[in-house]
């Protein structure tokens, strides 16, 4: 084990995979030797040099069409997208390209790359550089989905998605960045589709993910005060989902309630929702309940920025109101 | 003229060949035997050929929503594109993608395109992905005047010019983005003039002299295969039939088209061969007999091929 932040372990799965295949590469915005807007891919530049480390123009259609090119003709492309807010620069070439690529080309192509884009509020920088909107990814069949939470799993499923032979969208939290954890050494996987149980519990189930998991952790400490023992499940990737570990807490707690950052309304909190109802419709003893943002635009007062995300009262409060 | 007399009759061959496959889809289509839509390249079959005839089997080609051409011109296979427009589980794509999404990976053709402009960025990736394994492989973007107004033309072109990425932005200008004459949706005559925006070489030709198109795109070739960089070919010709099949047209002045129609790229290419005793009148009809014989037989398989089992839905979404 070592410690290092988020940041230093989403670089340490690149650097890892980079060492071992040299099919794979970084290009995006700013990534050389400015290490990215964020610093995530600092010092990259000067291990594997101007091949393997390319500043792009400020063009996210060719960031991402460029990749799915490269990928079909065998290379691995990892395509940073400088914030998750500017995808719809170059949806077309996530969605109808990288996506859909291998089943209309009746399963004869494989597109193994990585979009990686940070995502999520906190930091003053209004509505179109702070967002989450993973529900996007997730409404797209051919695209995968991860949104780490921990500086560990930001490492394994960093290697896990480079490794996958599909495109994954890899949704890193600016609030996380700085985090610091103990993250295993060496060639250290996190599956696609493994959820993880953060805190055991056994009276209601939070499933949460990316920032909103420390915001559950931290409520459950009062919780537990309050004689609420929340067990806090980190789906760690939304597609694939892990069904059964959803199911199987729910089954265990009987109640459910979900946070994320996405606005409430097609929020991938509606999904697990639904498959909890139509897959574990017995095992509830209480209504499914969001604790989501209203449905509006980010703003950038940190008063009302602040009274948008979804904090550890709302969730207490949601809880509480269950029992 | 750098043209043997064996290339010159590989390039005839192809060009009917497209011609019946062409000819044979307005027929099928009309029929009601081909699902969906169908884009037609009849008049156009000089670019594709000319072009197609520079590359090799380690080349890349990006295609079109009107691509047939291009596929049979990179070496693709008859019978399987047209068990693909039947939506046969023997097309290309099991017919999971039709008459927009024909690919055959391994001769480097990435797929025709639904999305206009959608195929630049593609190409430039695997122009990058020619350059960065080392070979001398290049990569040729075909799209339209249409596709060269969207945002994937100026962050193609861009790109590809700075990295000097072995690519060829291969224009057809065929006149028409669905009903908007060229005149209607941008300023400028030359397309390749937008070239001089990236410091890269812009040149148009007569796409309907194939071997005009050949020469350009051989410069083009070389230059990429160099390493010396991009280039914007502009192939002018003429859409002969509507944007897709069951459009009328009727945007069309009547006088263009039969203008236009009096510039048919077969027979100038015929005339130029019979001129150099390249072959003899019956040599060429009974090419073209071949193409068309060809054509019958790929129906032939189509028509015989089984239809998916709905179980096929679920498969190839995701590589394992």
């Amino acid at each position: 084990m070592k410690q290092m932040t988020y940041a230093e372990a989403i670089r340490d799965g690149m650097r890892i995979e980079m060492q071992r295949d040299p099919n794979v590469y970084l290009q995006g915005e700013d990534v050389a030797q400015f290490g990215g807007c964020f610093g995530v891919t600092a010092g990259l530049y000067d291990e594997f040099g101007p091949k393997r480390i390319m500043n792009t123009p400020i063009s996210e259609a060719v960031i991402v069409g460029s990749a799915v090119g490269a990928a079909a003709a065998g290379l691995r492309p990892i395509a940073e997208i400088m914030f998750v807010d500017f995808m719809g620069c170059c949806m077309d070439e996530l969605f109808n390209q990288a996506a859909k690529m291998r089943y209309m080309f009746g399963g004869k192509a494989k597109v193994p790359m990585v979009v990686r884009t940070p995502c999520g509020a906190g930091m003053g920088a209004a509505a179109q550089h702070s967002q989450c909107v993973e529900s996007w990814f997730t409404h797209i069949p051919g695209v995968k989905t991860v949104m780490p939470a921990t500086p560990a799993d930001a490492k394994g499923l960093m290697i896990a998605a480079i490794r996958d032979d599909n495109p994954v969208m890899y949704i890193e939290h600016k609030q996380l960045l700085p985090v610091p954890g103990d993250v295993p050494e060496g060639e250290y996987v996190v599956p696609l589709g493994k959820a993880d149980i953060k805190r055991e519990g056994s009276d209601i189930t939070i499933v949460a993910w990316s920032w909103m998991l420390h915001k559950a952790l931290a409520a459950t400490e009062e919780l537990a005060a309050k004689g609420i023992n929340a067990e806090v499940l980190d789906p760690r990737t939304l597609v694939p989902l892990d069904k059964d570990a959803i199911l199987k807490s729910v089954a265990k707690t009987g109640k459910l309630l979900i946070v994320h950052e996405e606005v409430k309304t097609s929020g991938f909190g509606g999904e697990i929702a639904a498959l909890v109802c139509e897959e574990g419709f017995d095992y509830l003893d209480a209504p499914i309940i969001r604790v989501t943002p209203p449905d509006v635009p980010i703003p950038f007062n940190p008063i009302l920025e602040g009274a948008f995300i979804p904090g550890e009262e709302k969730i207490i409060k949601a809880v509480e109101a269950l029992f | 003229m750098n043209l043997k007399k064996e290339q010159l009759l590989d390039m005839y061959k192809k060009m009917v060949t497209i011609r019946a496959f062409e000819s044979k889809a307005v027929e099928l289509f009309a029929a009601g035997q081909i699902p969906g839509f169908v884009h037609l390249y009849l008049g156009e079959e000089a670019i594709a050929t000319g072009v197609c005839a520079n590359l090799e089997k380690k080349d890349f080609i990006a295609s079109t929503h009107r691509g047939h051409g291009h596929l049979i011109a990179k070496g693709g296979d008859i019978k399987l594109m047209m068990a693909e427009l039947f939506g046969r589980t023997t097309g290309y794509c099991k017919g999971k993608g039709g008459s927009m999404h024909i690919a055959d990976v391994d001769l480097g053709i990435l797929g025709a395109n639904g999305i206009v402009g959608a195929g630049m960025p593609i190409a430039t990736g695997a122009a990058f992905a020619c350059k960065y394994k080392g070979t001398d492989a290049v990569a040729v973007a075909f799209f339209g005047d249409g596709a060269s107004d969207r945002a994937t033309f100026h962050e193609s072109l861009n790109m590809a010019s700075i990295w000097k990425l072995p690519i060829v932005f291969l224009c057809e200008n065929n006149g028409w983005a669905i009903s908007n004459a060229q005149e209607t949706h941008q300023n400028i005559t030359d397309i390749s003039d937008r070239a001089s925006a990236y410091g890269i070489p812009g040149v148009s030709v007569d796409g309907n002299d194939v071997i005009a198109v050949f020469e350009a795109a051989s410069a083009a070739i070389d230059r990429a295969r160099k390493g010396d960089g991009p280039t914007l070919v502009e192939c002018k010709s003429w859409r002969w039939r509507g944007h897709f099949e069951g459009d009328p047209a009727t945007y069309k002045d009547p006088k263009d088209q039969e203008e236009w129609l009096t510039k048919d790229p077969i027979p100038r290419l015929e005339k130029n061969m019979l001129k150099l005793k390249y072959a003899t009148q019956a040599e060429l009809d009974d090419i073209k007999a071949e193409a068309e014989a060809e054509i019958e037989a790929a129906v032939k398989f189509a028509e015989e091929s089984p239809q998916p089992d709905p179980k096929e839905l679920l498969t190839d979404v995701y590589a394992d």
